[in-house]
């Protein structure tokens, strides 16, 4: 009887085991500015397809090419294009990351809901985070110090902001550098003196989004192009892309998938 | 019998090797990955650099400003949790009853199992807005309020090795104190609290090294700008948090990658010291009291 019962553990747990074999398993790994976007469509395109299996993991732009290029992920969101020592290193190992465009974001400089200031030219808000303008008196609102709120240096948010806004110059060393576009909104939700800045996929009623240039930063102005800071987002797979990951980066990219993009905050493609 | 003896042996040595092994093994990487950078910018510069801008082009690798930012929030944490940890370990040992310790030990106790996040969540949505219209300032995530978080959460480890530390002090002493005619206070001063001084002591070195190694807190509620802090009241940069924000986006291999291991490195040999400090400062306890030989 006990050995039937030991027979019988063991069957389940083969099966158990054995099941998850059958299915097409991939594996997306990087950017948390791309992971709602990755764990959304993965869910729906999991869905339609039973025989799929994608799990989607964060850690950052930098973490999921580095998986990429050791062979540990299928595809990695990226909120950055890749950069030439990646190449380099991937290429050294025998892989190949190919680009997919599958989304934009607009950047949106943010204040205080109590803040007076609606417009800033691109160049008021490079000086502000430069440190240059320290004063919202210097801009013509109520006197305060300016709290700069930027994301870490090495964000692929800050990269975008820095190659669009700051071109080249350095953020200042007293900005609280925060470690997720969340961060940033709570802060500037609750600090009455705060300017930061966060992909549009993170905006809420609890901030006041700056018109840069003359143009407020929506899903409209990103796609015409009007809106001064946008970047496109990537998902990169090795080589060109074959059998389930070829599928799901194509469901990705159809009318459907962006679709979805659009339903999480960021702006689709056509 | 005898077969089974001897693996029940080999299993526990494993296991008591086993963190020595993750020990080594860590220690080994830590240089491995650290060292490059000292190479290329120098270690004083280094360490004494004023500037983290590590990923500008060309990028600044000055630690200083991240040094002193876990200096600043383990000297304000130390402000908090040494009074309130020794003074509750007092409270506890002296003052209270029996039934009042039962009850309040688990519940001082229990501080120490609260997550980190939660503490940080806390520090964000409560500490932070209460001390920006406090002290009146810009913005409320400051050294202080790190500060604040970390020395209530050091607070439990102290107040329970202070506490322990005092009632291994025998009962003879106290005993022989009353006996030549001192009173309580005096017996406390004089004679409990240097028997027990080097327990207590251990309990602080090691609820200060919590201090300085805690992460999520200090990434939530101390501010992050990288700037030496000039008062208590400015944001600051701890090296954890530097280390946890920037990690998963530092390309691997590159200076940056390389910078964060020498970071953390330098961590690591500071909670070493400290926990060196506390292994010979409750070395001579056991020794004082003839615990151990």
């Amino acid at each position: 009887m006990k050995r039937l019962g030991m027979l019988a553990l063991t069957g389940i747990l083969g099966l158990g085991l054995a099941i998850p074999c059958y299915a097409e398993k991939i594996v997306l790994a990087g950017s948390t500015t791309v992971l709602p976007i990755a764990q959304k469509t993965a869910e729906v395109f999991m869905d339609e397809n039973p025989s799929a299996d994608i799990s989607v993991r964060g850690g950052g732009s930098s973490v999921g090419i580095a998986a990429l290029i050791d062979g540990t992920c299928d595809i990695a969101d990226a909120s950055r294009p890749i950069k030439d020592t990646e190449i380099q290193k991937a290429a050294a190992n025998g892989r190949d990351p190919v680009a997919h465009i599958i989304a934009m974001d607009g950047i949106a400089v943010v204040v205080n809901k109590s803040n007076s200031i609606s417009k800033l030219s691109k160049k008021q808000a490079r000086d502000i985070f430069t440190g240059k303008i320290y004063d919202w008196s210097q801009l013509g609102g109520n006197p305060g110090k300016i709290v700069v709120v930027s994301r870490d240096t090495s964000s692929g948010t800050f990269e975008a902001f820095g190659e669009l806004v700051m071109k080249g110059e350095k953020v200042m060393p007293g900005a609280l550098m925060q470690a997720s576009n969340q961060a940033v909104a709570q802060i500037i939700a609750q600090t009455p003196q705060a300017i930061g800045y966060v992909g549009l996929g993170f905006m809420s009623g609890d901030l006041k989004p700056v018109e840069i240039d003359g143009v407020i930063p929506s899903k409209e102005t990103v796609l015409s192009g009007e809106y001064p800071v946008t970047r496109p987002l990537f998902m990169y797979s090795n080589g060109k892309p074959q059998g389930i990951t070829k599928e799901y980066l194509d469901f990705v990219k159809s009318k459907k998938g962006q679709e979805l993009v659009e339903t999480q905050g960021y702006v689709g493609l056509k | 019998m005898r077969i089974k003896e001897k693996v029940y042996k080999w299993v526990f040595t494993v296991l008591a090797f086993a963190s020595l092994f993750f020990l080594v093994g860590i220690v080994i990487v830590l240089f491995k990955e650290g060292t490059p950078i000292f190479k290329e910018v120098g270690f004083f510069k280094f360490i004494f650099g004023r500037k983290w801008y590590p990923t500008h082009d060309p990028a600044d690798f000055g630690i200083l400003p991240l040094i002193l930012g876990s200096l600043w929030v383990t000297v304000g944490a130390s402000l908090v949790c040494i009074p309130l940890g020794v003074g509750s370990a007092l409270y506890l040992h002296e003052i209270a009853g029996f039934k009042q310790r039962q009850f309040l030990k688990p519940v001082i106790e229990l501080l120490a199992s609260i997550p980190s996040v939660v503490y940080g969540f806390f520090g964000l949505v409560v500490v932070t807005p209460f001390l920006q219209k406090a002290f009146n300032l810009p913005t409320g995530m400051t050294a202080l309020n790190a500060s604040l978080i970390l020395g209530f959460m050091a607070t439990p480890t102290v107040c329970s090795i202070a506490e322990d530390a005092l009632s291994y002090v025998p009962r003879s002493f106290r005993e022989a104190s009353f006996a030549v005619g001192a009173d309580r206070w005096q017996t406390l001063t004089q004679v409990v609290i240097p028997a027990a001084g080097s327990g207590i002591s251990t309990g602080i070195i090691l609820g200060m090294s919590r201090a300085i190694g805690e992460t999520m807190t200090v990434l939530m509620v101390a501010g992050g700008a990288a700037v030496i802090p000039g008062s208590f009241l400015e944001p600051v940069r701890p090296m954890t948090s530097a280390i946890a924000a920037e990690m998963g986006e530092a390309p691997m291999g590159g200076s940056h990658y390389h910078a964060l291991f020498a970071i953390a490195l330098i961590l690591f040999i500071i909670t070493f010291v400290f926990n060196i400090i506390a292994e010979i400062v409750s070395r001579g306890f056991r020794v004082k009291l003839g615990l151990s030989g």
